[in-house]
Formats: structure tokens, C-alpha cells, sequence
């Protein structure tokens, strides 16, 4: 029988710098909640929005795959590997910090505020060389179907990362379901809802609430409204 | 209120300062730094540790050295920066902040 958590949006974490309001779904910087560490190598999930000309000073990484997805918004980016890049609503960012990385991340606007995810997985192996990719994805390919965005295997769709796990994105209409296969028994997938509101295994689940759902095969979302949501399958061990 | 002793076993020459410099921020909380397991035992001579953390670039060797070494809690850290630190010690020691 599926096991399932389930996280309402209110019950999230907040950091608030004045310039950075940051909605953790899991422990991260002072919010400390024992209860909320993790789900499986899943171990950040923050929904961020930095003020317009403000950002994050450069600051390291290490041992962590660290995936950013914008909503709203440009993210500047500028590390240590000399990468220089902005990142826009459609793209997906990944670094793998493996031995280390310094980076800064800035708002790439001056006046209008960036909102993006900000998601770290456990990686499956230590200390590997820095390495960092982007992609501009197609969004029409995300319409009343699900587009993978992330996986472990540099030529599959997306980016690709050192963890096995599986990315996808979804914006559904009204009406419409779809159904989800895992791709291995041992993992998980934890439904972040963007936006809208759906309904997976009885449970309703509305903007930015966040669902984990493991020990099964396969699962359905049913959308109640106009939704966009964000499937990430990951290693319920690692 | 007891002081705590955290180590960080690294090898990263830029990172490590930023985690010490973390740590120390914590009022009570006593950052140290080694970089090599011989280090770390050679440290642990002197200071009581209560928590351990392994950081980027240790073999598997050394990391082994470590926790054949020590008896208090050894934590993986991982992130390199704050992000997920304070988690760590906090878990690993049972503590609230």
C-alpha cells in the first residue's frame, strides 16, 4: 500500500532577510524543524523570491546537486568555473558541487522581484569535479502531458545529475489526469504544486503544498483547476 | 550553558574557513578545523569534541580513520556552506536552537 506525507504550503518554514523571502519545505539555514529534513535524497526544496537588484553574495557548495528552476523572473549566475549566465521562467540550472564551488546568484532585474526553486538532492557519489549546465526547455512540451526536466543519464531528456532521479513538469488544464510509473520500486516522488490545485491518491493538494508518495508503482494526479506542478522521483534510500 | 566542540574534516583550502567561520557565528558553539584524519586525531588529543563532520575531499580511507577514531557523533556534512550546517549539528546532537 502507497505511503504518503503530506505538506500544506502553511506549514512550511520562513526566512525572511528582507530582501530574500524563502518558503522552505524542508530544514535549511535557521529554520530547523526535525520533522522536516527530508524526502529521501531530496533534501531542499525552497520556493525563493529576492527583491529586484538584490541577491546572494558569493558563497560555497560542496557534495550536493543543486537544481534551479525560475518562475518569475531572471537569476544572474556567476561561479567559480568562470560560468556566467542568466536564467529565466523555461530554463533549468544544475551544479554539481562535488569537491567544491563558490557562486553568486543575483536578481537580474532592478526592480522586479525573482521567484524561483531552489532544490538540493543528496548526491550518490562524493567529491566529484564542480560541474554546472543549464537548459531552456520548451514549455509547450509541458501541456496536459508531463516533460522530464531531470535525470541521471546525460542523454536523456534535461539535465542530468549524480543521483538517480527523475524530474518532470506538468501544466495541466482543468479536467484532465495523468497518470505517473515509477521508475524503480525503491523510490519516491514528491508532487510540489507551482500553482492550481489536484488531487493524488484522495488527497487535495493546492498552490505550493507539497506531497510525498512512496511504496507503490505508479500513481494518478486528477486536476481540479489549472495547474502547474513539479514531480521529483528520487531514492527513498541512498 | 555547555560549550560546544564541533570539527570539520576537509580538504577543501576555501571552504573550510567559511564553515569555521559558520560555525563560530552560534553563540556557544567552538568551530575547529583539521585536514587530514592525522589531524583530527592529533586534535582530539587536546579538545573534547562533541560532534564531528566530514567535509568535501576526504578518500575513503581517511574518512574511515575518522570514524574508527572517534566515539561522539560523525556526520556527513553536506552542502558546504549554511544551508544544511546547523541541521546537521542540531541533529546529530539531539538539540533544538
Amino acid at each position: 500500500m502507497a505511503q504518503t506525507i503530506y505538506h500544506p504550503a502553511n506549514s512550511r518554514g520562513k526566512i525572511d532577510l528582507g530582501w530574500l523571502k524563502s518558503y522552505p519545505t524542508f530544514s535549511f539555514g535557521d529554520y530547523y524543524n526535525p520533522e522536516r529534513m527530508n524526502f529521501g535524497a531530496l533534501r531542499v526544496l525552497n520556493d525563493d523570491i529576492v527583491d529586484g537588484g538584490e541577491g546572494f553574495g558569493e558563497h560555497p557548495h560542496d557534495n550536493m546537486e543543486i537544481i534551479s528552476i525560475p518562475l518569475k523572473g531572471g537569476l544572474k549566475h556567476h561561479d567559480s568555473m568562470d560560468n556566467v549566465a542568466v536564467i529565466s521562467d523555461g530554463d533549468i540550472q544544475v551544479m554539481s558541487a562535488g569537491t567544491g564551488i563558490f557562486h553568486e546568484e543575483h536578481n537580474d532585474d532592478q526592480d522586479e522581484a525573482v521567484q524561483f526553486l531552489q532544490i538540493w538532492l543528496y548526491p550518490n557519489v562524493l567529491n566529484v569535479e564542480p560541474r554546472y549546465d543549464q537548459l531552456t526547455l520548451n514549455k509547450a512540451d509541458r501541456h496536459n502531458k508531463l516533460q522530464q526536466i531531470l535525470s541521471p543519464n546525460a542523454n536523456d531528456a534535461g539535465v542530468w545529475i549524480y543521483q538517480n532521479a527523475w524530474f518532470n513538469l506538468g501544466n495541466f488544464d482543468k479536467g484532465t489526469s495523468v497518470d505517473y510509473a515509477l521508475k524503480a520500486k525503491s523510490n519516491g516522488v514528491y508532487v510540489f504544486v507551482i500553482s492550481g490545485s489536484l488531487k493524488i491518491n484522495g488527497q487535495v493538494l493546492n498552490t505550493r503544498d507539497g506531497f510525498g508518495i512512496w511504496d507503490t508503482d505508479a500513481f494518478t494526479i486528477d486536476v481540479m483547476n489549472d495547474s502547474e506542478f513539479l514531480l521529483m522521483e528520487v531514492p527513498m534510500q541512498f | 550553558m555547555k560549550e560546544t566542540e564541533i570539527l570539520i574534516v576537509g580538504k577543501n583550502p576555501d571552504i573550510m574557513p567559511v564553515i569555521l567561520r559558520l560555525l563560530n557565528k552560534k553563540p556557544n558553539w567552538n568551530g575547529y578545523t583539521a585536514f587530514s584524519a592525522d589531524e583530527a586525531i592529533e586534535k582530539s588529543r587536546d579538545i573534547p569534541f562533541d560532534v564531528v563532520l566530514l567535509g568535501a575531499g576526504l578518500t575513503d580511507t581517511e574518512a574511515g580513520q575518522v570514524r574508527a577514531h572517534f566515539t561522539v557523533p560523525i556526520v556527513q556534512h553536506y552542502g558546504g556552506g549554511s544551508g544544511l550546517l546547523y541541521a546537521e549539528v542540531y541533529q546529530a546532537l539531539n538539540i533544538q536552537p
